[in-house]
């Protein structure tokens, strides 16, 4: 029989919120197709650390597998991305995987999005439509609008385009590259737009767009390819045509 | 609500980067360029500036106070960013982190230039022709000479990248190809401007 083949992962771990972050090395038996998740299903049936000692499994978040959901977003190799569709036959060995540290961590891959949620409230991503009677069917958009549109819907608030960005850190308050497109998506579509003004503002107040620098890691490295640069721009566009209609009509 | 007050500051410290700051670079330029045609043409074309009335309203007013605005803000704007360019190294990435070394060399760079040059003219009471022969006096020195190649290249490298970036910051290119051929236009830009100052300096230099 021939030598059995294994898989060296580099995890970098944290036990708790406040304990310091520390590596550890493990070797699991290779099979075929396996992706970063399944190789952390194979340490958590034998939590075992390549010296040999016995540790606690690790701890990740991770649910649709298909890349949709967003949940088991991790930085693989340098490079913030899902671990569902990281395929260890694609990855050079060690595979270095390491949280997403520009959010709070929890606990070893695990961390806390909440930043972006409280930043989609902020900007009022959403359409308003509730209401006590029927408001009748909306107004129809151009197969180009809605092309258009559903790029930008595919964001699945997973995180790695603030993890990418230069601008998002400790010392800034940035909201990330993900809210600019939200902000896009919902003023783009026709009955969104009647509450724009009140997008555009929520987006240019503290921590809003103008922390862009142009990097364009975002666009980048955002698995789903969304076009955030691009969002970006239509969006200074906006707003500064929003500030010039604000201070010229007081 | 929250303000929009740091909104207001960075599209401030991106429109004084243009203006005044930005056409003051190329002016500068420009009148320095002067001196390949020989010492003459130069001092002609700095006596016709200082010829301008209220000149040093003018030059506090519209260059200096504009260009400590964006030179502060903008040190403020630097040391806040994270830059990853090992993860990243795209050349946007790259560019982004170039304007931000850049940034402070030019403002470290400009500093000690307007105190080289603009300030002995103001305490000596320099002429023009003084002012000449003393700007061939320091680019004769060699390492004065790299120096002020070196702060030249920064200058324009951060006054044309930023010009790329402005466009995107005021929504004027929005797609990636409009980007892209800013990138082309503004590095053609950087070249020429990087040739006539890099001319004008070894013209200096020739003289002494
Ligand atoms: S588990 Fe949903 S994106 Fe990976």
């Amino acid at each position: 029989m021939s030598e059995q083949r294994t898989i060296r992962l580099i995890v970098t771990r944290q036990d708790d919120p406040d304990s310091r972050p520390y590596q550890e090395e493990f070797r699991i038996p290779y099979r075929q197709n396996m992706n970063v998740i399944s190789a952390f299903m194979e340490i958590q049936r034998n939590p075992v650390n390549a010296a040999g000692e016995k540790v606690r499994p690790i701890q990740w978040e991770s649910n649709c597998l298909e890349e949709v959901c967003g949940a088991c977003s991790m930085v693989i190799n340098g490079r913030p991305r899902q671990a569902c569709s990281a395929l260890i036959d694609k990855l050079e060995q060690p595979i270095r995987i390491s949280p997403m540290n520009t959010f709070p961590v929890i606990r070893d891959l695990i961390v806390d999005r909440g930043r972006m949620f409280d930043a989609l409230k902020r900007v009022k991503a959403w359409i308003p439509i509730d209401g006590s009677h029927d408001l009748g069917p909306g107004p129809r958009q151009s197969q180009e609008e809605s092309d258009w549109r559903y790029e930008l819907s595919k964001c699945m608030t997973c995180g790695v385009c603030l993890q990418a960005c230069p601008n998002v850190n400790n010392s800034s308050d940035f909201m990330g590259p993900f809210i600019v497109g939200q902000v896009n998506l919902f003023n783009a579509h026709p009955t969104g737009a009647l509450n724009k003004d009140e997008r555009t503002s929520a987006l240019i107040g503290e921590g809003g767009l103008q922390e862009c620098g142009n990097s364009q890691n975002c666009v980048q490295a955002c698995p789903k390819g969304i076009p955030l640069t691009t969002s970006i721009a239509i969006m200074n566009r906006e707003s500064t045509r929003f500030v010039l209609k604000k201070w010229l009509s007081f | 609500m929250s303000t929009q007050r740091s909104f207001f500051n960075r599209r401030l410290h991106s429109l004084l980067g243009v203006i005044p700051v930005g056409f003051f670079l190329i002016e500068h330029l420009y009148t320095n360029y002067h001196i390949t045609g020989g010492k003459e043409s130069f001092v002609e074309s700095v006596n016709w500036l200082w010829g301008i009335p209220i000149l040093l309203v003018l030059e506090v007013l519209f260059i200096f106070l504009p260009l400590m605005y964006h030179g502060i803000y903008g040190l403020y704007i630097a040391f806040r960013a994270d830059n990853n360019v090992s993860q990243f190294g795209t050349f946007r990435n790259i560019m982004f982190m170039l304007q931000r070394v850049t940034g402070v060399i030019t403002l470290i760079f400009v500093l000690w230039h307007i105190w080289q040059t603009r300030v002995q003219v103001a305490i000596y009471g320099w002429t023009s022709t003084q002012l000449a022969d003393q700007t061939v006096a320091i680019m004769s020195n060699n390492i004065w000479l790299i120096v002020y190649m070196v702060g030249l290249l920064c200058a324009v490298f951060h006054f044309c990248n930023g010009m790329w970036s402005f466009l995107v910051s005021w929504g004027v290119t929005v797609g990636p190809r409009s980007q892209t051929i800013s990138t082309y236009i503004w590095g053609a830009v950087f070249v020429a401007m990087s040739f006539v100052g890099i001319r004008t300096i070894l013209a200096f230099a020739s003289l002494g």
